[in-house]
């Protein structure tokens, strides 16, 4: 399934090349409450989010994914900033007059009216003749394949219907942009897998910017053409799932997507020496010096005999074992502790022995400096 | 089995009878009882000192919308009996309207509150309630006579040069009526807002609609039920009320509760008192069945 939304990602990464800007947020704060004990939501963000692609805002709760998500619906004008459509400053519209949907967590849907009359409220609204708010609604319900459904009341759905119910709403009346707000997490995972990959399906097929909150790191890899990762109200990167995961710009990036490994080292002309002393040479040796903390991934390590030459000299603390992978808790001198990510053997067993000594290397280019 | 099932069946029945037997018999000597002779009274010939005489007449009757011309005892539509019925029909479905226009942002003020606040705001909606009606309607009046305090005040501010006169007229009625039954429509219309998911208002802007469209499409379907009760609940008691005509409307702007106590005192015709209740009670009965059909419908039907 990954592999499959991969190839997706770089189909549609051809339509992002035009490099269209849908949505602009322009130094965007929001603040809530007043004066000393006031908050900042979101603290001078800035983002640009690209006509037809997937965006992701990933983040643990209450980094501000959702309130920038809020401020480009118009449900909350920001303390000061200006959130552009198409080059258009909207930041003072109200959330009928924008050509922005959402689909709510909650999803928010009408319970005294039919499913059809749900999806074609919004056509309703705007005004449209009757045959064509029902015609649209049928082929909404068709794309979110609920056809059959149509005149169901809303509380005999189940969670996925009400969920599909709620994204062909959203895409009835064919907004510029689509807002998504965490709207998989009230399912359960099967259900959840299955609706991911029917998102990327909706998302191609109609070509509409999607923008998706979640605070789900697997969800954002293997849905998004391009990540925003918040915390604390401000964009920490933002970049490709590859980018995001291989080359993070701080501590943050790099442990809350994925797992990873910090170590403590000073900045030379050589490369990074650990404070054991031994040197790592980076592929990308940055023009600071003096210390830093550098990061890289347990898959990325190969355990070697404690004797090879340039390895650095570990110890093995505990293994355990994942199925597919086993992890290897390792120590090195001067106390960093480390994990690596290993494929288990056909049999499942190891000939590691705890308190044994190991030999470290990182695969070539795995290790990143990042900033604290 | 099924005997034994059956048998189990009998005895909740059996059980459920006896429970409720109590209550039946109160039903039956106090609300049945009455009625009956109520409904008896409307078919007999008013005796001369009040009371009824038992001899069988339907003049009781026709006096709800008739009267008996008395030279050739022709019937002809009385007009002031239909003024009466058309007063308060009128006036009933005024206050309705009323206290929906008044009761409806003021429901919706409570029910958006942080819940601890709202606990008091329901405490001051209740708070007329603690005082006897007459001392309220009393009180009304006190504020809106020629010499009350409303008039007074303008005066000296002079704003008026003379009392507004707004006491003996439908619209002291409606006024007193509004304030009277206020409670009983900001309740139930509390009651069906407190339920509704202000979520959905959110969807509702965000899916095009302007406030007006949220208001119609969205606010208004979803508390109809609380809508139609809180109606039912003013209307009915206004459609019978009594005491508030007669304080603020004096003794000419009658209402059917003011006719009906006419006949049973000055008016000496206790036949067409008694059919003039059942009427009312009729009409009431009539009222109570659409809610109970408006509420199902709400329930499981389109909207």
């Amino acid at each position: 399934m990954i592999k499959s939304s991969d190839e997706k990602r770089n189909g549609t990464g051809d339509g992002t090349r035009v490099n269209e800007i849908a949505i602009e947020a322009r130094n965007t704060i929001k603040a809530f409450g007043q004066g000393g004990v006031a908050v900042r939501a979101l603290d001078d963000v800035s983002v640009e989010i690209r006509k037809g692609e997937f965006f992701t805002l990933l983040g643990p709760s209450g980094c501000g994914k959702t309130t920038l998500l809020r401020l480009i619906a118009g449900f909350e004008t920001p303390t000061s900033g200006q959130i552009l459509l198409h080059g258009t400053d909207i930041t003072h519209l109200p959330p009928n007059k924008r050509p922005v949907n959402t689909v709510f967590q909650s999803y928010a849907l009408f319970p005294h009216l039919t499913v059809a009359e749900n999806v074609g409220f919004a056509l309703k609204m705007q005004g449209r003749p009757r045959a064509e708010v029902a015609q649209t609604a049928r082929e909404m319900l068709e794309l979110v394949r609920l056809g059959h459904l149509a005149d169901r009341r809303i509380t005999q759905m189940s969670g996925g219907q009400q969920q599909r119910v709620a994204l062909a709403r959203a895409l009835a009346a064919r907004p510029q942009v689509l807002l998504l707000d965490e709207p998989l997490s009230a399912l359960d995972l099967k259900l959840r897998q299955e609706m991911q990959v029917e998102l990327k399906r909706l998302q191609h097929e109609t070509g509409i910017t999607f923008v998706f909150v979640t605070h789900d790191q697997e969800e954002a890899l293997t849905m998004s053409d391009r990540i925003g990762v918040m915390s604390a109200g401000k964009i920490q990167q933002i970049g490709s799932p590859r980018e995001i995961y291989t080359r993070p710009v701080n501590r943050f990036v790099a442990s809350f997507i994925g797992e990873t490994n910090f170590l403590p080292a000073t900045l030379g002309p050589e490369g990074a020496r650990l404070s054991g002393g031994e040197v790592i040479e980076l592929a990308t040796p940055g023009p600071r010096h003096g210390p830093v903390t550098l990061t890289v991934r347990p898959e990325q390590l190969r355990l070697t005999p404690p004797d090879e030459p340039g390895a650095l000299p570990a110890t093995v603390t505990d293994w355990v074992y994942l199925g597919t992978d086993t992890h290897v808790h390792l120590q090195l001198r001067d106390g960093t502790a480390l994990v690596a990510r290993l494929q288990s053997n056909p049999s499942g067993e190891t000939d590691l022995t705890r308190g044994g000594a190991m030999g470290v290397r990182f695969a070539p280019g795995a290790v990143q400096v990042v900033e604290d | 089995m099924s005997a034994l099932e059956d048998q189990a069946r009998a005895r909740s029945v059996r059980n459920a009878w006896a429970l409720s037997a109590p209550a039946l018999v109160i039903l039956a000597v106090a609300a049945v009882g009455p009625l009956l002779i109520v409904l008896v009274y409307s078919f007999l010939t008013p005796g001369k000192y009040g009371n009824v005489e038992w001899q069988f007449s339907t003049d009781g009757w026709l006096g709800i919308l008739f009267t008996r011309d008395i030279f050739d005892e022709t019937l002809k539509l009385a007009d002031a009996h239909l003024t009466i019925w058309w007063r308060s029909v009128r006036l009933s479905l005024l206050t309705t309207l009323f206290t929906f226009a008044v009761g409806f942002p003021t429901a919706w003020f409570i029910a958006t509150r942080p819940p601890r606040a709202r606990g008091f705001w329901l405490f001051l909606i209740t708070i007329p309630f603690w005082t006897n009606l007459l001392i309220r309607t009393f009180a009304i009046n006190e504020v809106i006579r020629n010499e009350g305090l409303f008039n007074t005040v303008m005066i000296r501010l002079g704003l008026f040069s003379e009392p507004l006169r707004i006491i003996n007229t439908d619209a002291a009625v409606l006024m007193g009526m509004t304030y009277v039954y206020l409670p009983l429509m900001v309740l139930p219309l509390f009651a069906a807002i407190d339920r509704f998911d202000m979520r959905l208002l959110e969807a509702g802007y965000d899916l095009y609609a302007n406030r007006w469209q949220v208001l119609r499409h969205v606010i208004l379907p979803i508390v109809k039920p609380g809508i139609v009760a809180g109606s039912i609940l003013v209307f009915v008691p206004s459609l019978g009320a009594y005491v508030t005509p007669r304080v603020l409307g004096g003794g000419k702007n009658m209402m059917i509760g003011n006719f009906i106590e006419l006949q049973f005192g000055q008016g000496r015709n206790w036949p067409l008192g008694a059919a003039l209740s059942v009427t009312l009670l009729l009409i009431t009965t009539a009222a109570l069945l659409f809610y109970v059909r408006a509420a199902n419908k709400g329930g499981n039907g389109h909207g």
